[in-house]
C-alpha cells in the first residue's frame, strides 16, 4: 500500500483522519497514486490536479523522501520506499502570503 | 412559526444564521468549510432544505457542496465545469487573445420550481447548468458563442458572470450579468442569448454606447414584474421596464452612484435599495457612514437609512452579492460587508441591528424566508 498524506483542507473535504493509504497495480507514479486517491475519494477529483488537463494545480507541492518531486514526469517512477510503504508521498499545499 | 435563514459565504467559510419572524435574536452557526472562499450559498426556493454552496481556494480550486438538511450537514458534489467544444479565446487585459480558463463558481441560483436544477456562473465567464442536484455541470454555450464572446475583457475582478435572474413567469427567460461585458438574455431557455445594453452609458469605453464592455455589477427584479430590471452598474443605477430591450438611468440624488449591490422590497416592486460607494478608486462609503439608500418610487428619489449603521470611520464595502431581502409581511432586508459584519432590518431598512460582526469578509448573503 501507497501512504499518501493531504494537506488538513483536503482531509476535511474528504473526511480524513491522519495518512491514507492506496493500493496500486503496475508502476507506482504519480499518475497512479493520484488517480487510486481520486477513485476512492472522488470529492478530491480537481483539488490535486486540473481534471481535464491532469496538470498539478499550481500551489501543490508533492515530496517524499525529502525531495521535491513536484516537477517529475507524472508517470515517473516514485521512490522505492514511496512504493513499499516506507515513506509517505506527501502532497503539501504550498506557501503563499507573507 | 415564521423566521428567516440567512445565508453569508465569506472568505474563509460559510456562516448560517437564523431566527424567528421577530428577527431580534439570532443563532450564528458555522463556519461551515473554514478557510475556504464561499462566494455563494442559496437555497432552492423549490426545497428550501435544499442548499447550494461554491466553496473555492487559490490551493484546492473549485467544490460545490450540497445541504439537503438546512445547512446542517453538506456533501460534495460535482465540480467538473468543462467549457463546451473548444474554449476558444476571450480578450486578456492587453487585448491580446486569452483562453477560455474555469476559475471559479461566482454564483450558485436554483431553479424557482426544481431543487435538483441550480445554474453556476463563473469566471471566466460562462453559464453551467446542473438538473441532477449539482452532481454534473453543462455549459450553456450559446452565450459565450453568442458572438461578442471573443471581445469580452475583465475587469479589476475577473471575467465573471456574477448574476444570474430567472424570470418567474417564463422558464424560458433569464437574465445573466458580466464583468466586464454587460447584461444578456436568453429567451429559449439558454440555447441563444442577445446582449441587453442599450441605453448604458459607459465612460471607460471608446464607444460610450458599445454594444458590450459595459461593467455590470448586478441586476435584480421584483417576481411580479419581470419585465422591469434594475442595475447597479460600475457608475450608474439603471432601469428598465421592456426586460433590458432598453434602459433608463435612475441615479436621481444619490450621494455617489457607484456601487455593487442592488435590491427589490419583496412587497413593493417600485421599493429599491442601493450601498452608495464613493468611487471606482475608492471603495467605501462616503464620508466614512455606512448608508443604505432607499428609493420608494422605483428610482432617482433616494433616502439614506442610518438608523443602527456606523455614522463615523466606517470604511468598508459591500459587495455585489451580499444583499437579500426576506418575504416575511414586513419586509426584512440584510447585507453583509467586507468588514465581517452582517446587518439586519427588519422594517424594510428604517431600522438595522448587527446580527454579528467580525466574520470574515463577506462575499455573499442570501436569506430563506421559512414557513
Amino acid at each position: 500500500m501507497i501512504r499518501v498524506v493531504l494537506p488538513a483542507h483536503l482531509r476535511a473535504l474528504a473526511r480524513i483522519e491522519g495518512e491514507l493509504s492506496v493500493a496500486v497495480t503496475g508502476a507506482v507514479t504519480q499518475d497512479a497514486v493520484l488517480s487510486a486517491i481520486e477513485s476512492l475519494y472522488p470529492m478530491l477529483k480537481g483539488t490535486i490536479r486540473d481534471r481535464t488537463t491532469r496538470k498539478r494545480r499550481p500551489f501543490i507541492r508533492f515530496f517524499a523522501c525529502e525531495r521535491d518531486l513536484s516537477h517529475d514526469a507524472p508517470d515517473a517512477l516514485l521512490p522505492d520506499a514511496v512504493a513499499s510503504g516506507a515513506e509517505p508521498f506527501l502532497i503539501v499545499g504550498a506557501i503563499a502570503g507573507g | 412559526m415564521s423566521g428567516v435563514r440567512v445565508l453569508v459565504g465569506t472568505r474563509k467559510g460559510a456562516f448560517v444564521l437564523t431566527a424567528d419572524g421577530k428577527r431580534d435574536r439570532w443563532t450564528v452557526d458555522g463556519p461551515h468549510f473554514p478557510g475556504w472562499e464561499i462566494y455563494h450559498v442559496k437555497g432552492s426556493p423549490a426545497e428550501p432544505q435544499r442548499i447550494y454552496a461554491s466553496q473555492t481556494s487559490g490551493w484546492f480550486g473549485q467544490v460545490v457542496q450540497r445541504s439537503d438538511d438546512g445547512g446542517k450537514t453538506w456533501n460534495p458534489v460535482g465540480n467538473e465545469f468543462a467549457y463546451e467544444g473548444a474554449p476558444g479565446t476571450h480578450q486578456w487585459y492587453d487585448g491580446t487573445p486569452h483562453p477560455w480558463e474555469f476559475a471559479r463558481v461566482w454564483h450558485l441560483e436554483p431553479s424557482r420550481t426544481d431543487a435538483d436544477t441550480v445554474y453556476a456562473g463563473v469566471e471566466d465567464a460562462a453559464l453551467f447548468k446542473s438538473t441532477d442536484g449539482g452532481r454534473t455541470w453543462s455549459e450553456l454555450s450559446g452565450l459565450r458563442g453568442h458572438g461578442t464572446g471573443s471581445s469580452w475583457q475583465p475587469g479589476a475582478g475577473g471575467m465573471c458572470l456574477h448574476t444570474i435572474v430567472l424570470d418567474p413567469s417564463d422558464e424560458r427567460r433569464m437574465f445573466v450579468a458580466i464583468s466586464a461585458a454587460g447584461a444578456f438574455r436568453t429567451d429559449d431557455g439558454g440555447t441563444t442569448w442577445k446582449a441587453i445594453n442599450q441605453g448604458l452609458r459607459s465612460a471607460h469605453l471608446p464607444d460610450g454606447d458599445a454594444e458590450v464592455g459595459h461593467c455590470v455589477h448586478r441586476l435584480a427584479m421584483h417576481p411580479a414584474r419581470p419585465q422591469t430590471l434594475f442595475m447597479q452598474k460600475h457608475w450608474d443605477v439603471m432601469r428598465s421596464d421592456d426586460a433590458g430591450e432598453s434602459w433608463r438611468e435612475i441615479s436621481g440624488n444619490l450621494p455617489t452612484d457607484f456601487g455593487f449591490p442592488i435590491d427589490v422590497h419583496a412587497h413593493d416592486p417600485e421599493t429599491l435599495y442601493v450601498v452608495p460607494i464613493t468611487s471606482d478608486s475608492h471603495h467605501f462609503p462616503p464620508d466614512g457612514k455606512l448608508r443604505v439608500y432607499r428609493s420608494r418610487s422605483g428610482g432617482n428619489e433616494w433616502e439614506p437609512l442610518t438608523n443602527g449603521l456606523p455614522q463615523e470611520h466606517c470604511y468598508v464595502n459591500v459587495l455585489r452579492d451580499a444583499m437579500a431581502v426576506d418575504s416575511l409581511d414586513s419586509c426584512g432586508v440584510y447585507f453583509g460587508t467586507t468588514g465581517g459584519s452582517v446587518y439586519a432590518s427588519p422594517d424594510a431598512g428604517d431600522h438595522w441591528h448587527e446580527i454579528v460582526r467580525d466574520l470574515p469578509g463577506v462575499l455573499s448573503v442570501e436569506v430563506q424566508t421559512l414557513a
